[in-house]
C-alpha cells in the first residue's frame, strides 16, 4: 500500500492526522494536517502512535492547554483515537506502528454542544 | 496486527470496539446494533405513544443530533407514528450559539423537521450576555444551568408539545450518579436515574397559572457517550463542538475526568454505574421507579441536575456568580441533612443503607441544621431549596410560569426577580434581531443572530 502512492522517503513516514469534536480548537483550528513523522525515534524504535502524540505535542499542539490532549503520559480519557478509521483499541493503541500514508483521527468526546 | 473480522457478520473487517462488552463490529452492525438498542430502550420503558408529538431538544451538539438522526429512522424503521419537531434554546451570549444553531438549522433541513429557536430574552428577559453584564464577567453556569433547565420546557409548552425529549446519554447518568453519591443525596440520584422525569398532573388543570406539564426522557440513557460520536462519525452527521465561554461547575468537570478514567481501565464501568444508580434509587424512599415515574405523586420536581455546559474544561470562577453557587451549595446542604434524617427515620430505610446519618434529630451537635433548616433555607436566601421528602410538589406561582416546584416560586422566577431588582443599572435592549416565518412552518426567532459559516465538514 505505501510502495506505490510514492517512493517513500526513507526517514520520513507520510501521514495525515485529523482533529475533531473541538479537539481543533486545541490545534490551531486546524481539522488536518499532513505531517511526515520520522520513521525512527532517537532510540532506533519505529514510529509508533505514542511517538506521534509526543511529536504532536511538541510541534503542533500551541495552546497551552496541553493536559486537555494528553494526560499522564496519554491521550486524555475521553478523546477517541481511530487509526485508517478503526479503533486504536483494535490496533495496539500506542503501540501500533506508523505505516505509510495512515490517517490517524483524534475526536474529542468532551466537548458539548 | 492482521485486521479482525467483525464479531457479528464475521465479513467485514471490525472497526468499533464496543464499551460495553468489549465485543468488536464492523461499521454497519455495529451501526444496527446501536439503533436496535435505542428502540429497546424506546419499547422497553414504553417512552412515546402513536401520534404523539415530541420535541427534540436540539443543540447542534453530537448528543442530540445523533438522537434527532436515531429518532427519525426508528420512526421510519418502526412506524412509531410520532411527529417530531425540533426546539433550541438560545442562551443570548454573543457569539457562542452562532455556530451551533446553524447546524440545528441544516439539521433541520437535512431530517425534515420543524425548527424553533427560542430565545433566554423572550423566555425569562435576559440573555446570558446581559446576566452577566448584570452580576459580573467572570462566573459558572449557574443561572445558564437554571434558566437551561426550564427552556425545554417553557419552549415546548409554547410549542403545544407535552413531551420533550433530550440527548443525555450513559456518561451525563453516570456523571450524576456519582456526583449525588459523593454528596449523599440518594433521593436526587433516585430522580436524575429515571428515564421520564416531569410529567403530566392532574394538579395542573386546578391552578390557572399552570401550563401543562411536560414530560422529559432520555432516549440514549444507555448509551455510551464513545458510541455516539462513533455513530456520529460513521454516519457522517453534522454536528458542532464548543467549549461554553461560561465555565461549568468544577465538581462537574472533576466528576467527568474520574468517568472517563473509568472507562479506560473498565469500559463496562459506565453502564455499571448507571444500572447501580437505577438500582439505589429503587432503594430510596417514596421513589416509585416502578411505575417509570409516571405515576401522581412521584412527579420528579423540575430542578434536578442536568448536565453543564458540556466542557469538561474547570474555568475560572469568581465575583457574583461563584458566590451564586456557593449559596446554591449551601441550602443543598441545608437541605440534604434533612432529608438524610428523613430517611432514616422513615421506617423502610434499612439500617446499612443510610449508616452514614444514624442520629436522633435531638442530637444538636452534629445534626445542628436539622430543626431549623428548613426555615434557613426559605428565609429570603437567593436561590430556594429543593424539595424535601415531605413537601408537597406545586407550581410557581409567577403568572405565565407554572413550572413545577416545591417553593412558592420557582428557581428560574427566583433568579429573574434578582435580575430585575437591579434593572436599573441595565437599560432595557433590543434584544433579538429577527424572527423568520418561512413556508413550511417553520419559526426562527433568530436572536443575537449572527450568521457565521460553520466549520463542521
Ligand atoms: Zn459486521
Ligand atoms: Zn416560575
Amino acid at each position: 500500500m505505501s510502495a506505490e502512492v510514492e517512493e517513500a522517503s526513507p526517514e520520513y513516514v507520510p501521514i495525515t492526522v485529523e482533529f475533531s469534536g473541538g479537539l481543533e480548537m486545541l490545534f490551531s483550528n486546524e481539522r488536518k494536517l499532513s505531517l511526515s513523522i520520522p520513521r525512527r525515534d532517537k532510540d532506533g524504535q519505529k514510529a509508533n502512535v505514542a511517538f506521534l502524540i509526543d511529536y504532536l505535542c511538541q510541534d503542533c499542539l500551541k495552546d497551552p492547554r496541553k493536559d486537555l490532549f494528553v494526560l499522564d503520559g496519554s491521550v486524555r480519557p475521553g478523546i477517541l483515537v481511530l487509526i485508517n478509521d478503526a479503533d486504536w483499541e483494535l490496533e495496539g493503541e500506542e503501540k501500533y506502528e506508523l505505516q505509510d500514508n495512515d490517517n490517524i483521527l483524534f475526536v474529542s468526546t468532551l466537548h458539548g454542544g | 496486527m492482521p485486521p479482525s473480522p467483525c464479531h457479528h457478520c464475521k465479513t467485514q473487517s471490525a472497526k468499533i470496539r464496543r464499551p460495553k462488552d468489549g465485543s468488536k463490529l464492523c461499521v454497519s452492525c455495529f451501526t444496527t446494533a446501536f439503533e436496535t438498542e435505542i428502540h429497546h430502550t424506546i419499547t422497553a420503558s414504553s417512552l412515546f405513544q402513536r401520534g404523539e408529538r415530541i420535541a427534540i431538544g436540539a443543540s447542534g451538539g453530537k448528543d442530540s443530533t445523533v438522537l434527532a438522526s436515531v429518532l427519525k429512522t426508528l420512526n421510519e424503521r418502526h412506524d412509531y407514528g410520532l411527529d417530531l419537531v425540533l426546539l433550541s434554546i438560545d442562551e443570548g451570549i454573543r457569539g457562542y450559539r452562532d455556530d451551533s444553531l446553524e447546524t440545528v438549522k441544516r439539521n433541520a433541513v437535512q431530517y425534515g423537521m420543524p425548527l424553533t429557536i427560542l430565545g433566554y430574552d423572550e423566555l425569562y428577559g435576559w440573555t446570558m450576555d446581559q446576566v452577566v453584564e448584570q452580576v459580573g464577567k467572570k462566573g459558572n453556569c449557574t443561572y445558564c444551568g437554571v434558566f437551561r433547565r426550564q427552556a425545554l420546557d417553557r419552549g415546548a409548552a409554547r410549542l403545544g408539545v407535552r413531551h420533550v425529549v433530550t440527548g443525555h446519554n450513559a456518561d451525563d447518568i453516570a456523571e450524576t450518579v456519582l456526583m449525588n453519591l459523593l454528596r449523599g443525596d440518594l433521593p436526587r440520584l433516585a430522580r436524575t436515574t429515571s428515564i421520564v422525569t416531569s410529567t403530566p398532573s392532574a394538579v395542573a388543570s386546578t391552578d390557572p397559572n399552570s401550563r401543562p406539564h411536560i414530560k422529559r426522557s432520555k432516549p440514549l440513557k444507555y448509551a455510551y457517550e464513545k458510541e455516539i460520536v462513533l455513530y456520529a462519525h460513521h454516519k457522517k452527521l453534522d454536528y458542532f463542538s464548543t467549549e461554553c465561554i461560561y465555565s461549568p461547575e468544577a465538581f462537574r468537570g472533576t466528576a467527568r475526568s474520574l468517568i472517563k478514567s473509568l472507562e479506560r481501565t473498565r469500559p463496562s464501568a459506565i453502564l455499571d454505574i448507571v444500572r447501580s444508580g437505577e438500582d439505589m434509587a429503587k432503594l430510596v424512599p417514596g421513589n416509585e421507579e416502578g411505575c417509570g415515574g409516571v405515576c401522581q405523586g412521584s412527579v420528579a420536581v423540575a430542578e434536578e441536575e442536568e448536565g453543564g455546559c458540556g466542557s469538561s474544561k474547570p474555568g475560572a470562577t469568581g465575583g457574583y456568580m461563584e458566590k451564586m453557587e456557593e449559596q446554591l451549595t449551601l441550602d443543598r446542604e441545608a437541605v440534604e441533612k434533612e432529608l438524610e434524617v428523613e430517611i432514616t427515620s422513615s421506617s423502610c430505610a434499612s439500617p446499612g443503607m443510610n449508616g452514614a446519618v444514624p442520629l436522633p434529630k435531638s442530637d444538636k451537635k452534629t445534626n445542628n441544621n436539622t430543626n431549623n433548616n428548613h426555615k434557613k433555607a426559605s428565609k429570603g436566601q437567593l436561590l430556594p431549596s429543593r424539595r424535601t421528602g415531605k413537601q408537597v410538589v406545586g407550581f410557581c406561582k409567577r403568572p405565565g410560569c407554572g413550572a413545577m416546584t416545591s417553593q412558592e416560586i420557582c428557581q428560574a422566577c427566583q433568579l429573574v426577580e434578582q435580575l430585575n431588582k437591579n434593572r436599573p443599572k441595565h437599560a432595557v435592549e433590543v434584544v433579538y434581531e429577527g424572527e423568520e416565518k418561512r413556508d413550511d412552518g417553520m419559526l426562527l426567532h433568530v436572536t443575537n443572530g449572527i450568521a457565521k459559516s460553520v466549520l463542521v465538514d
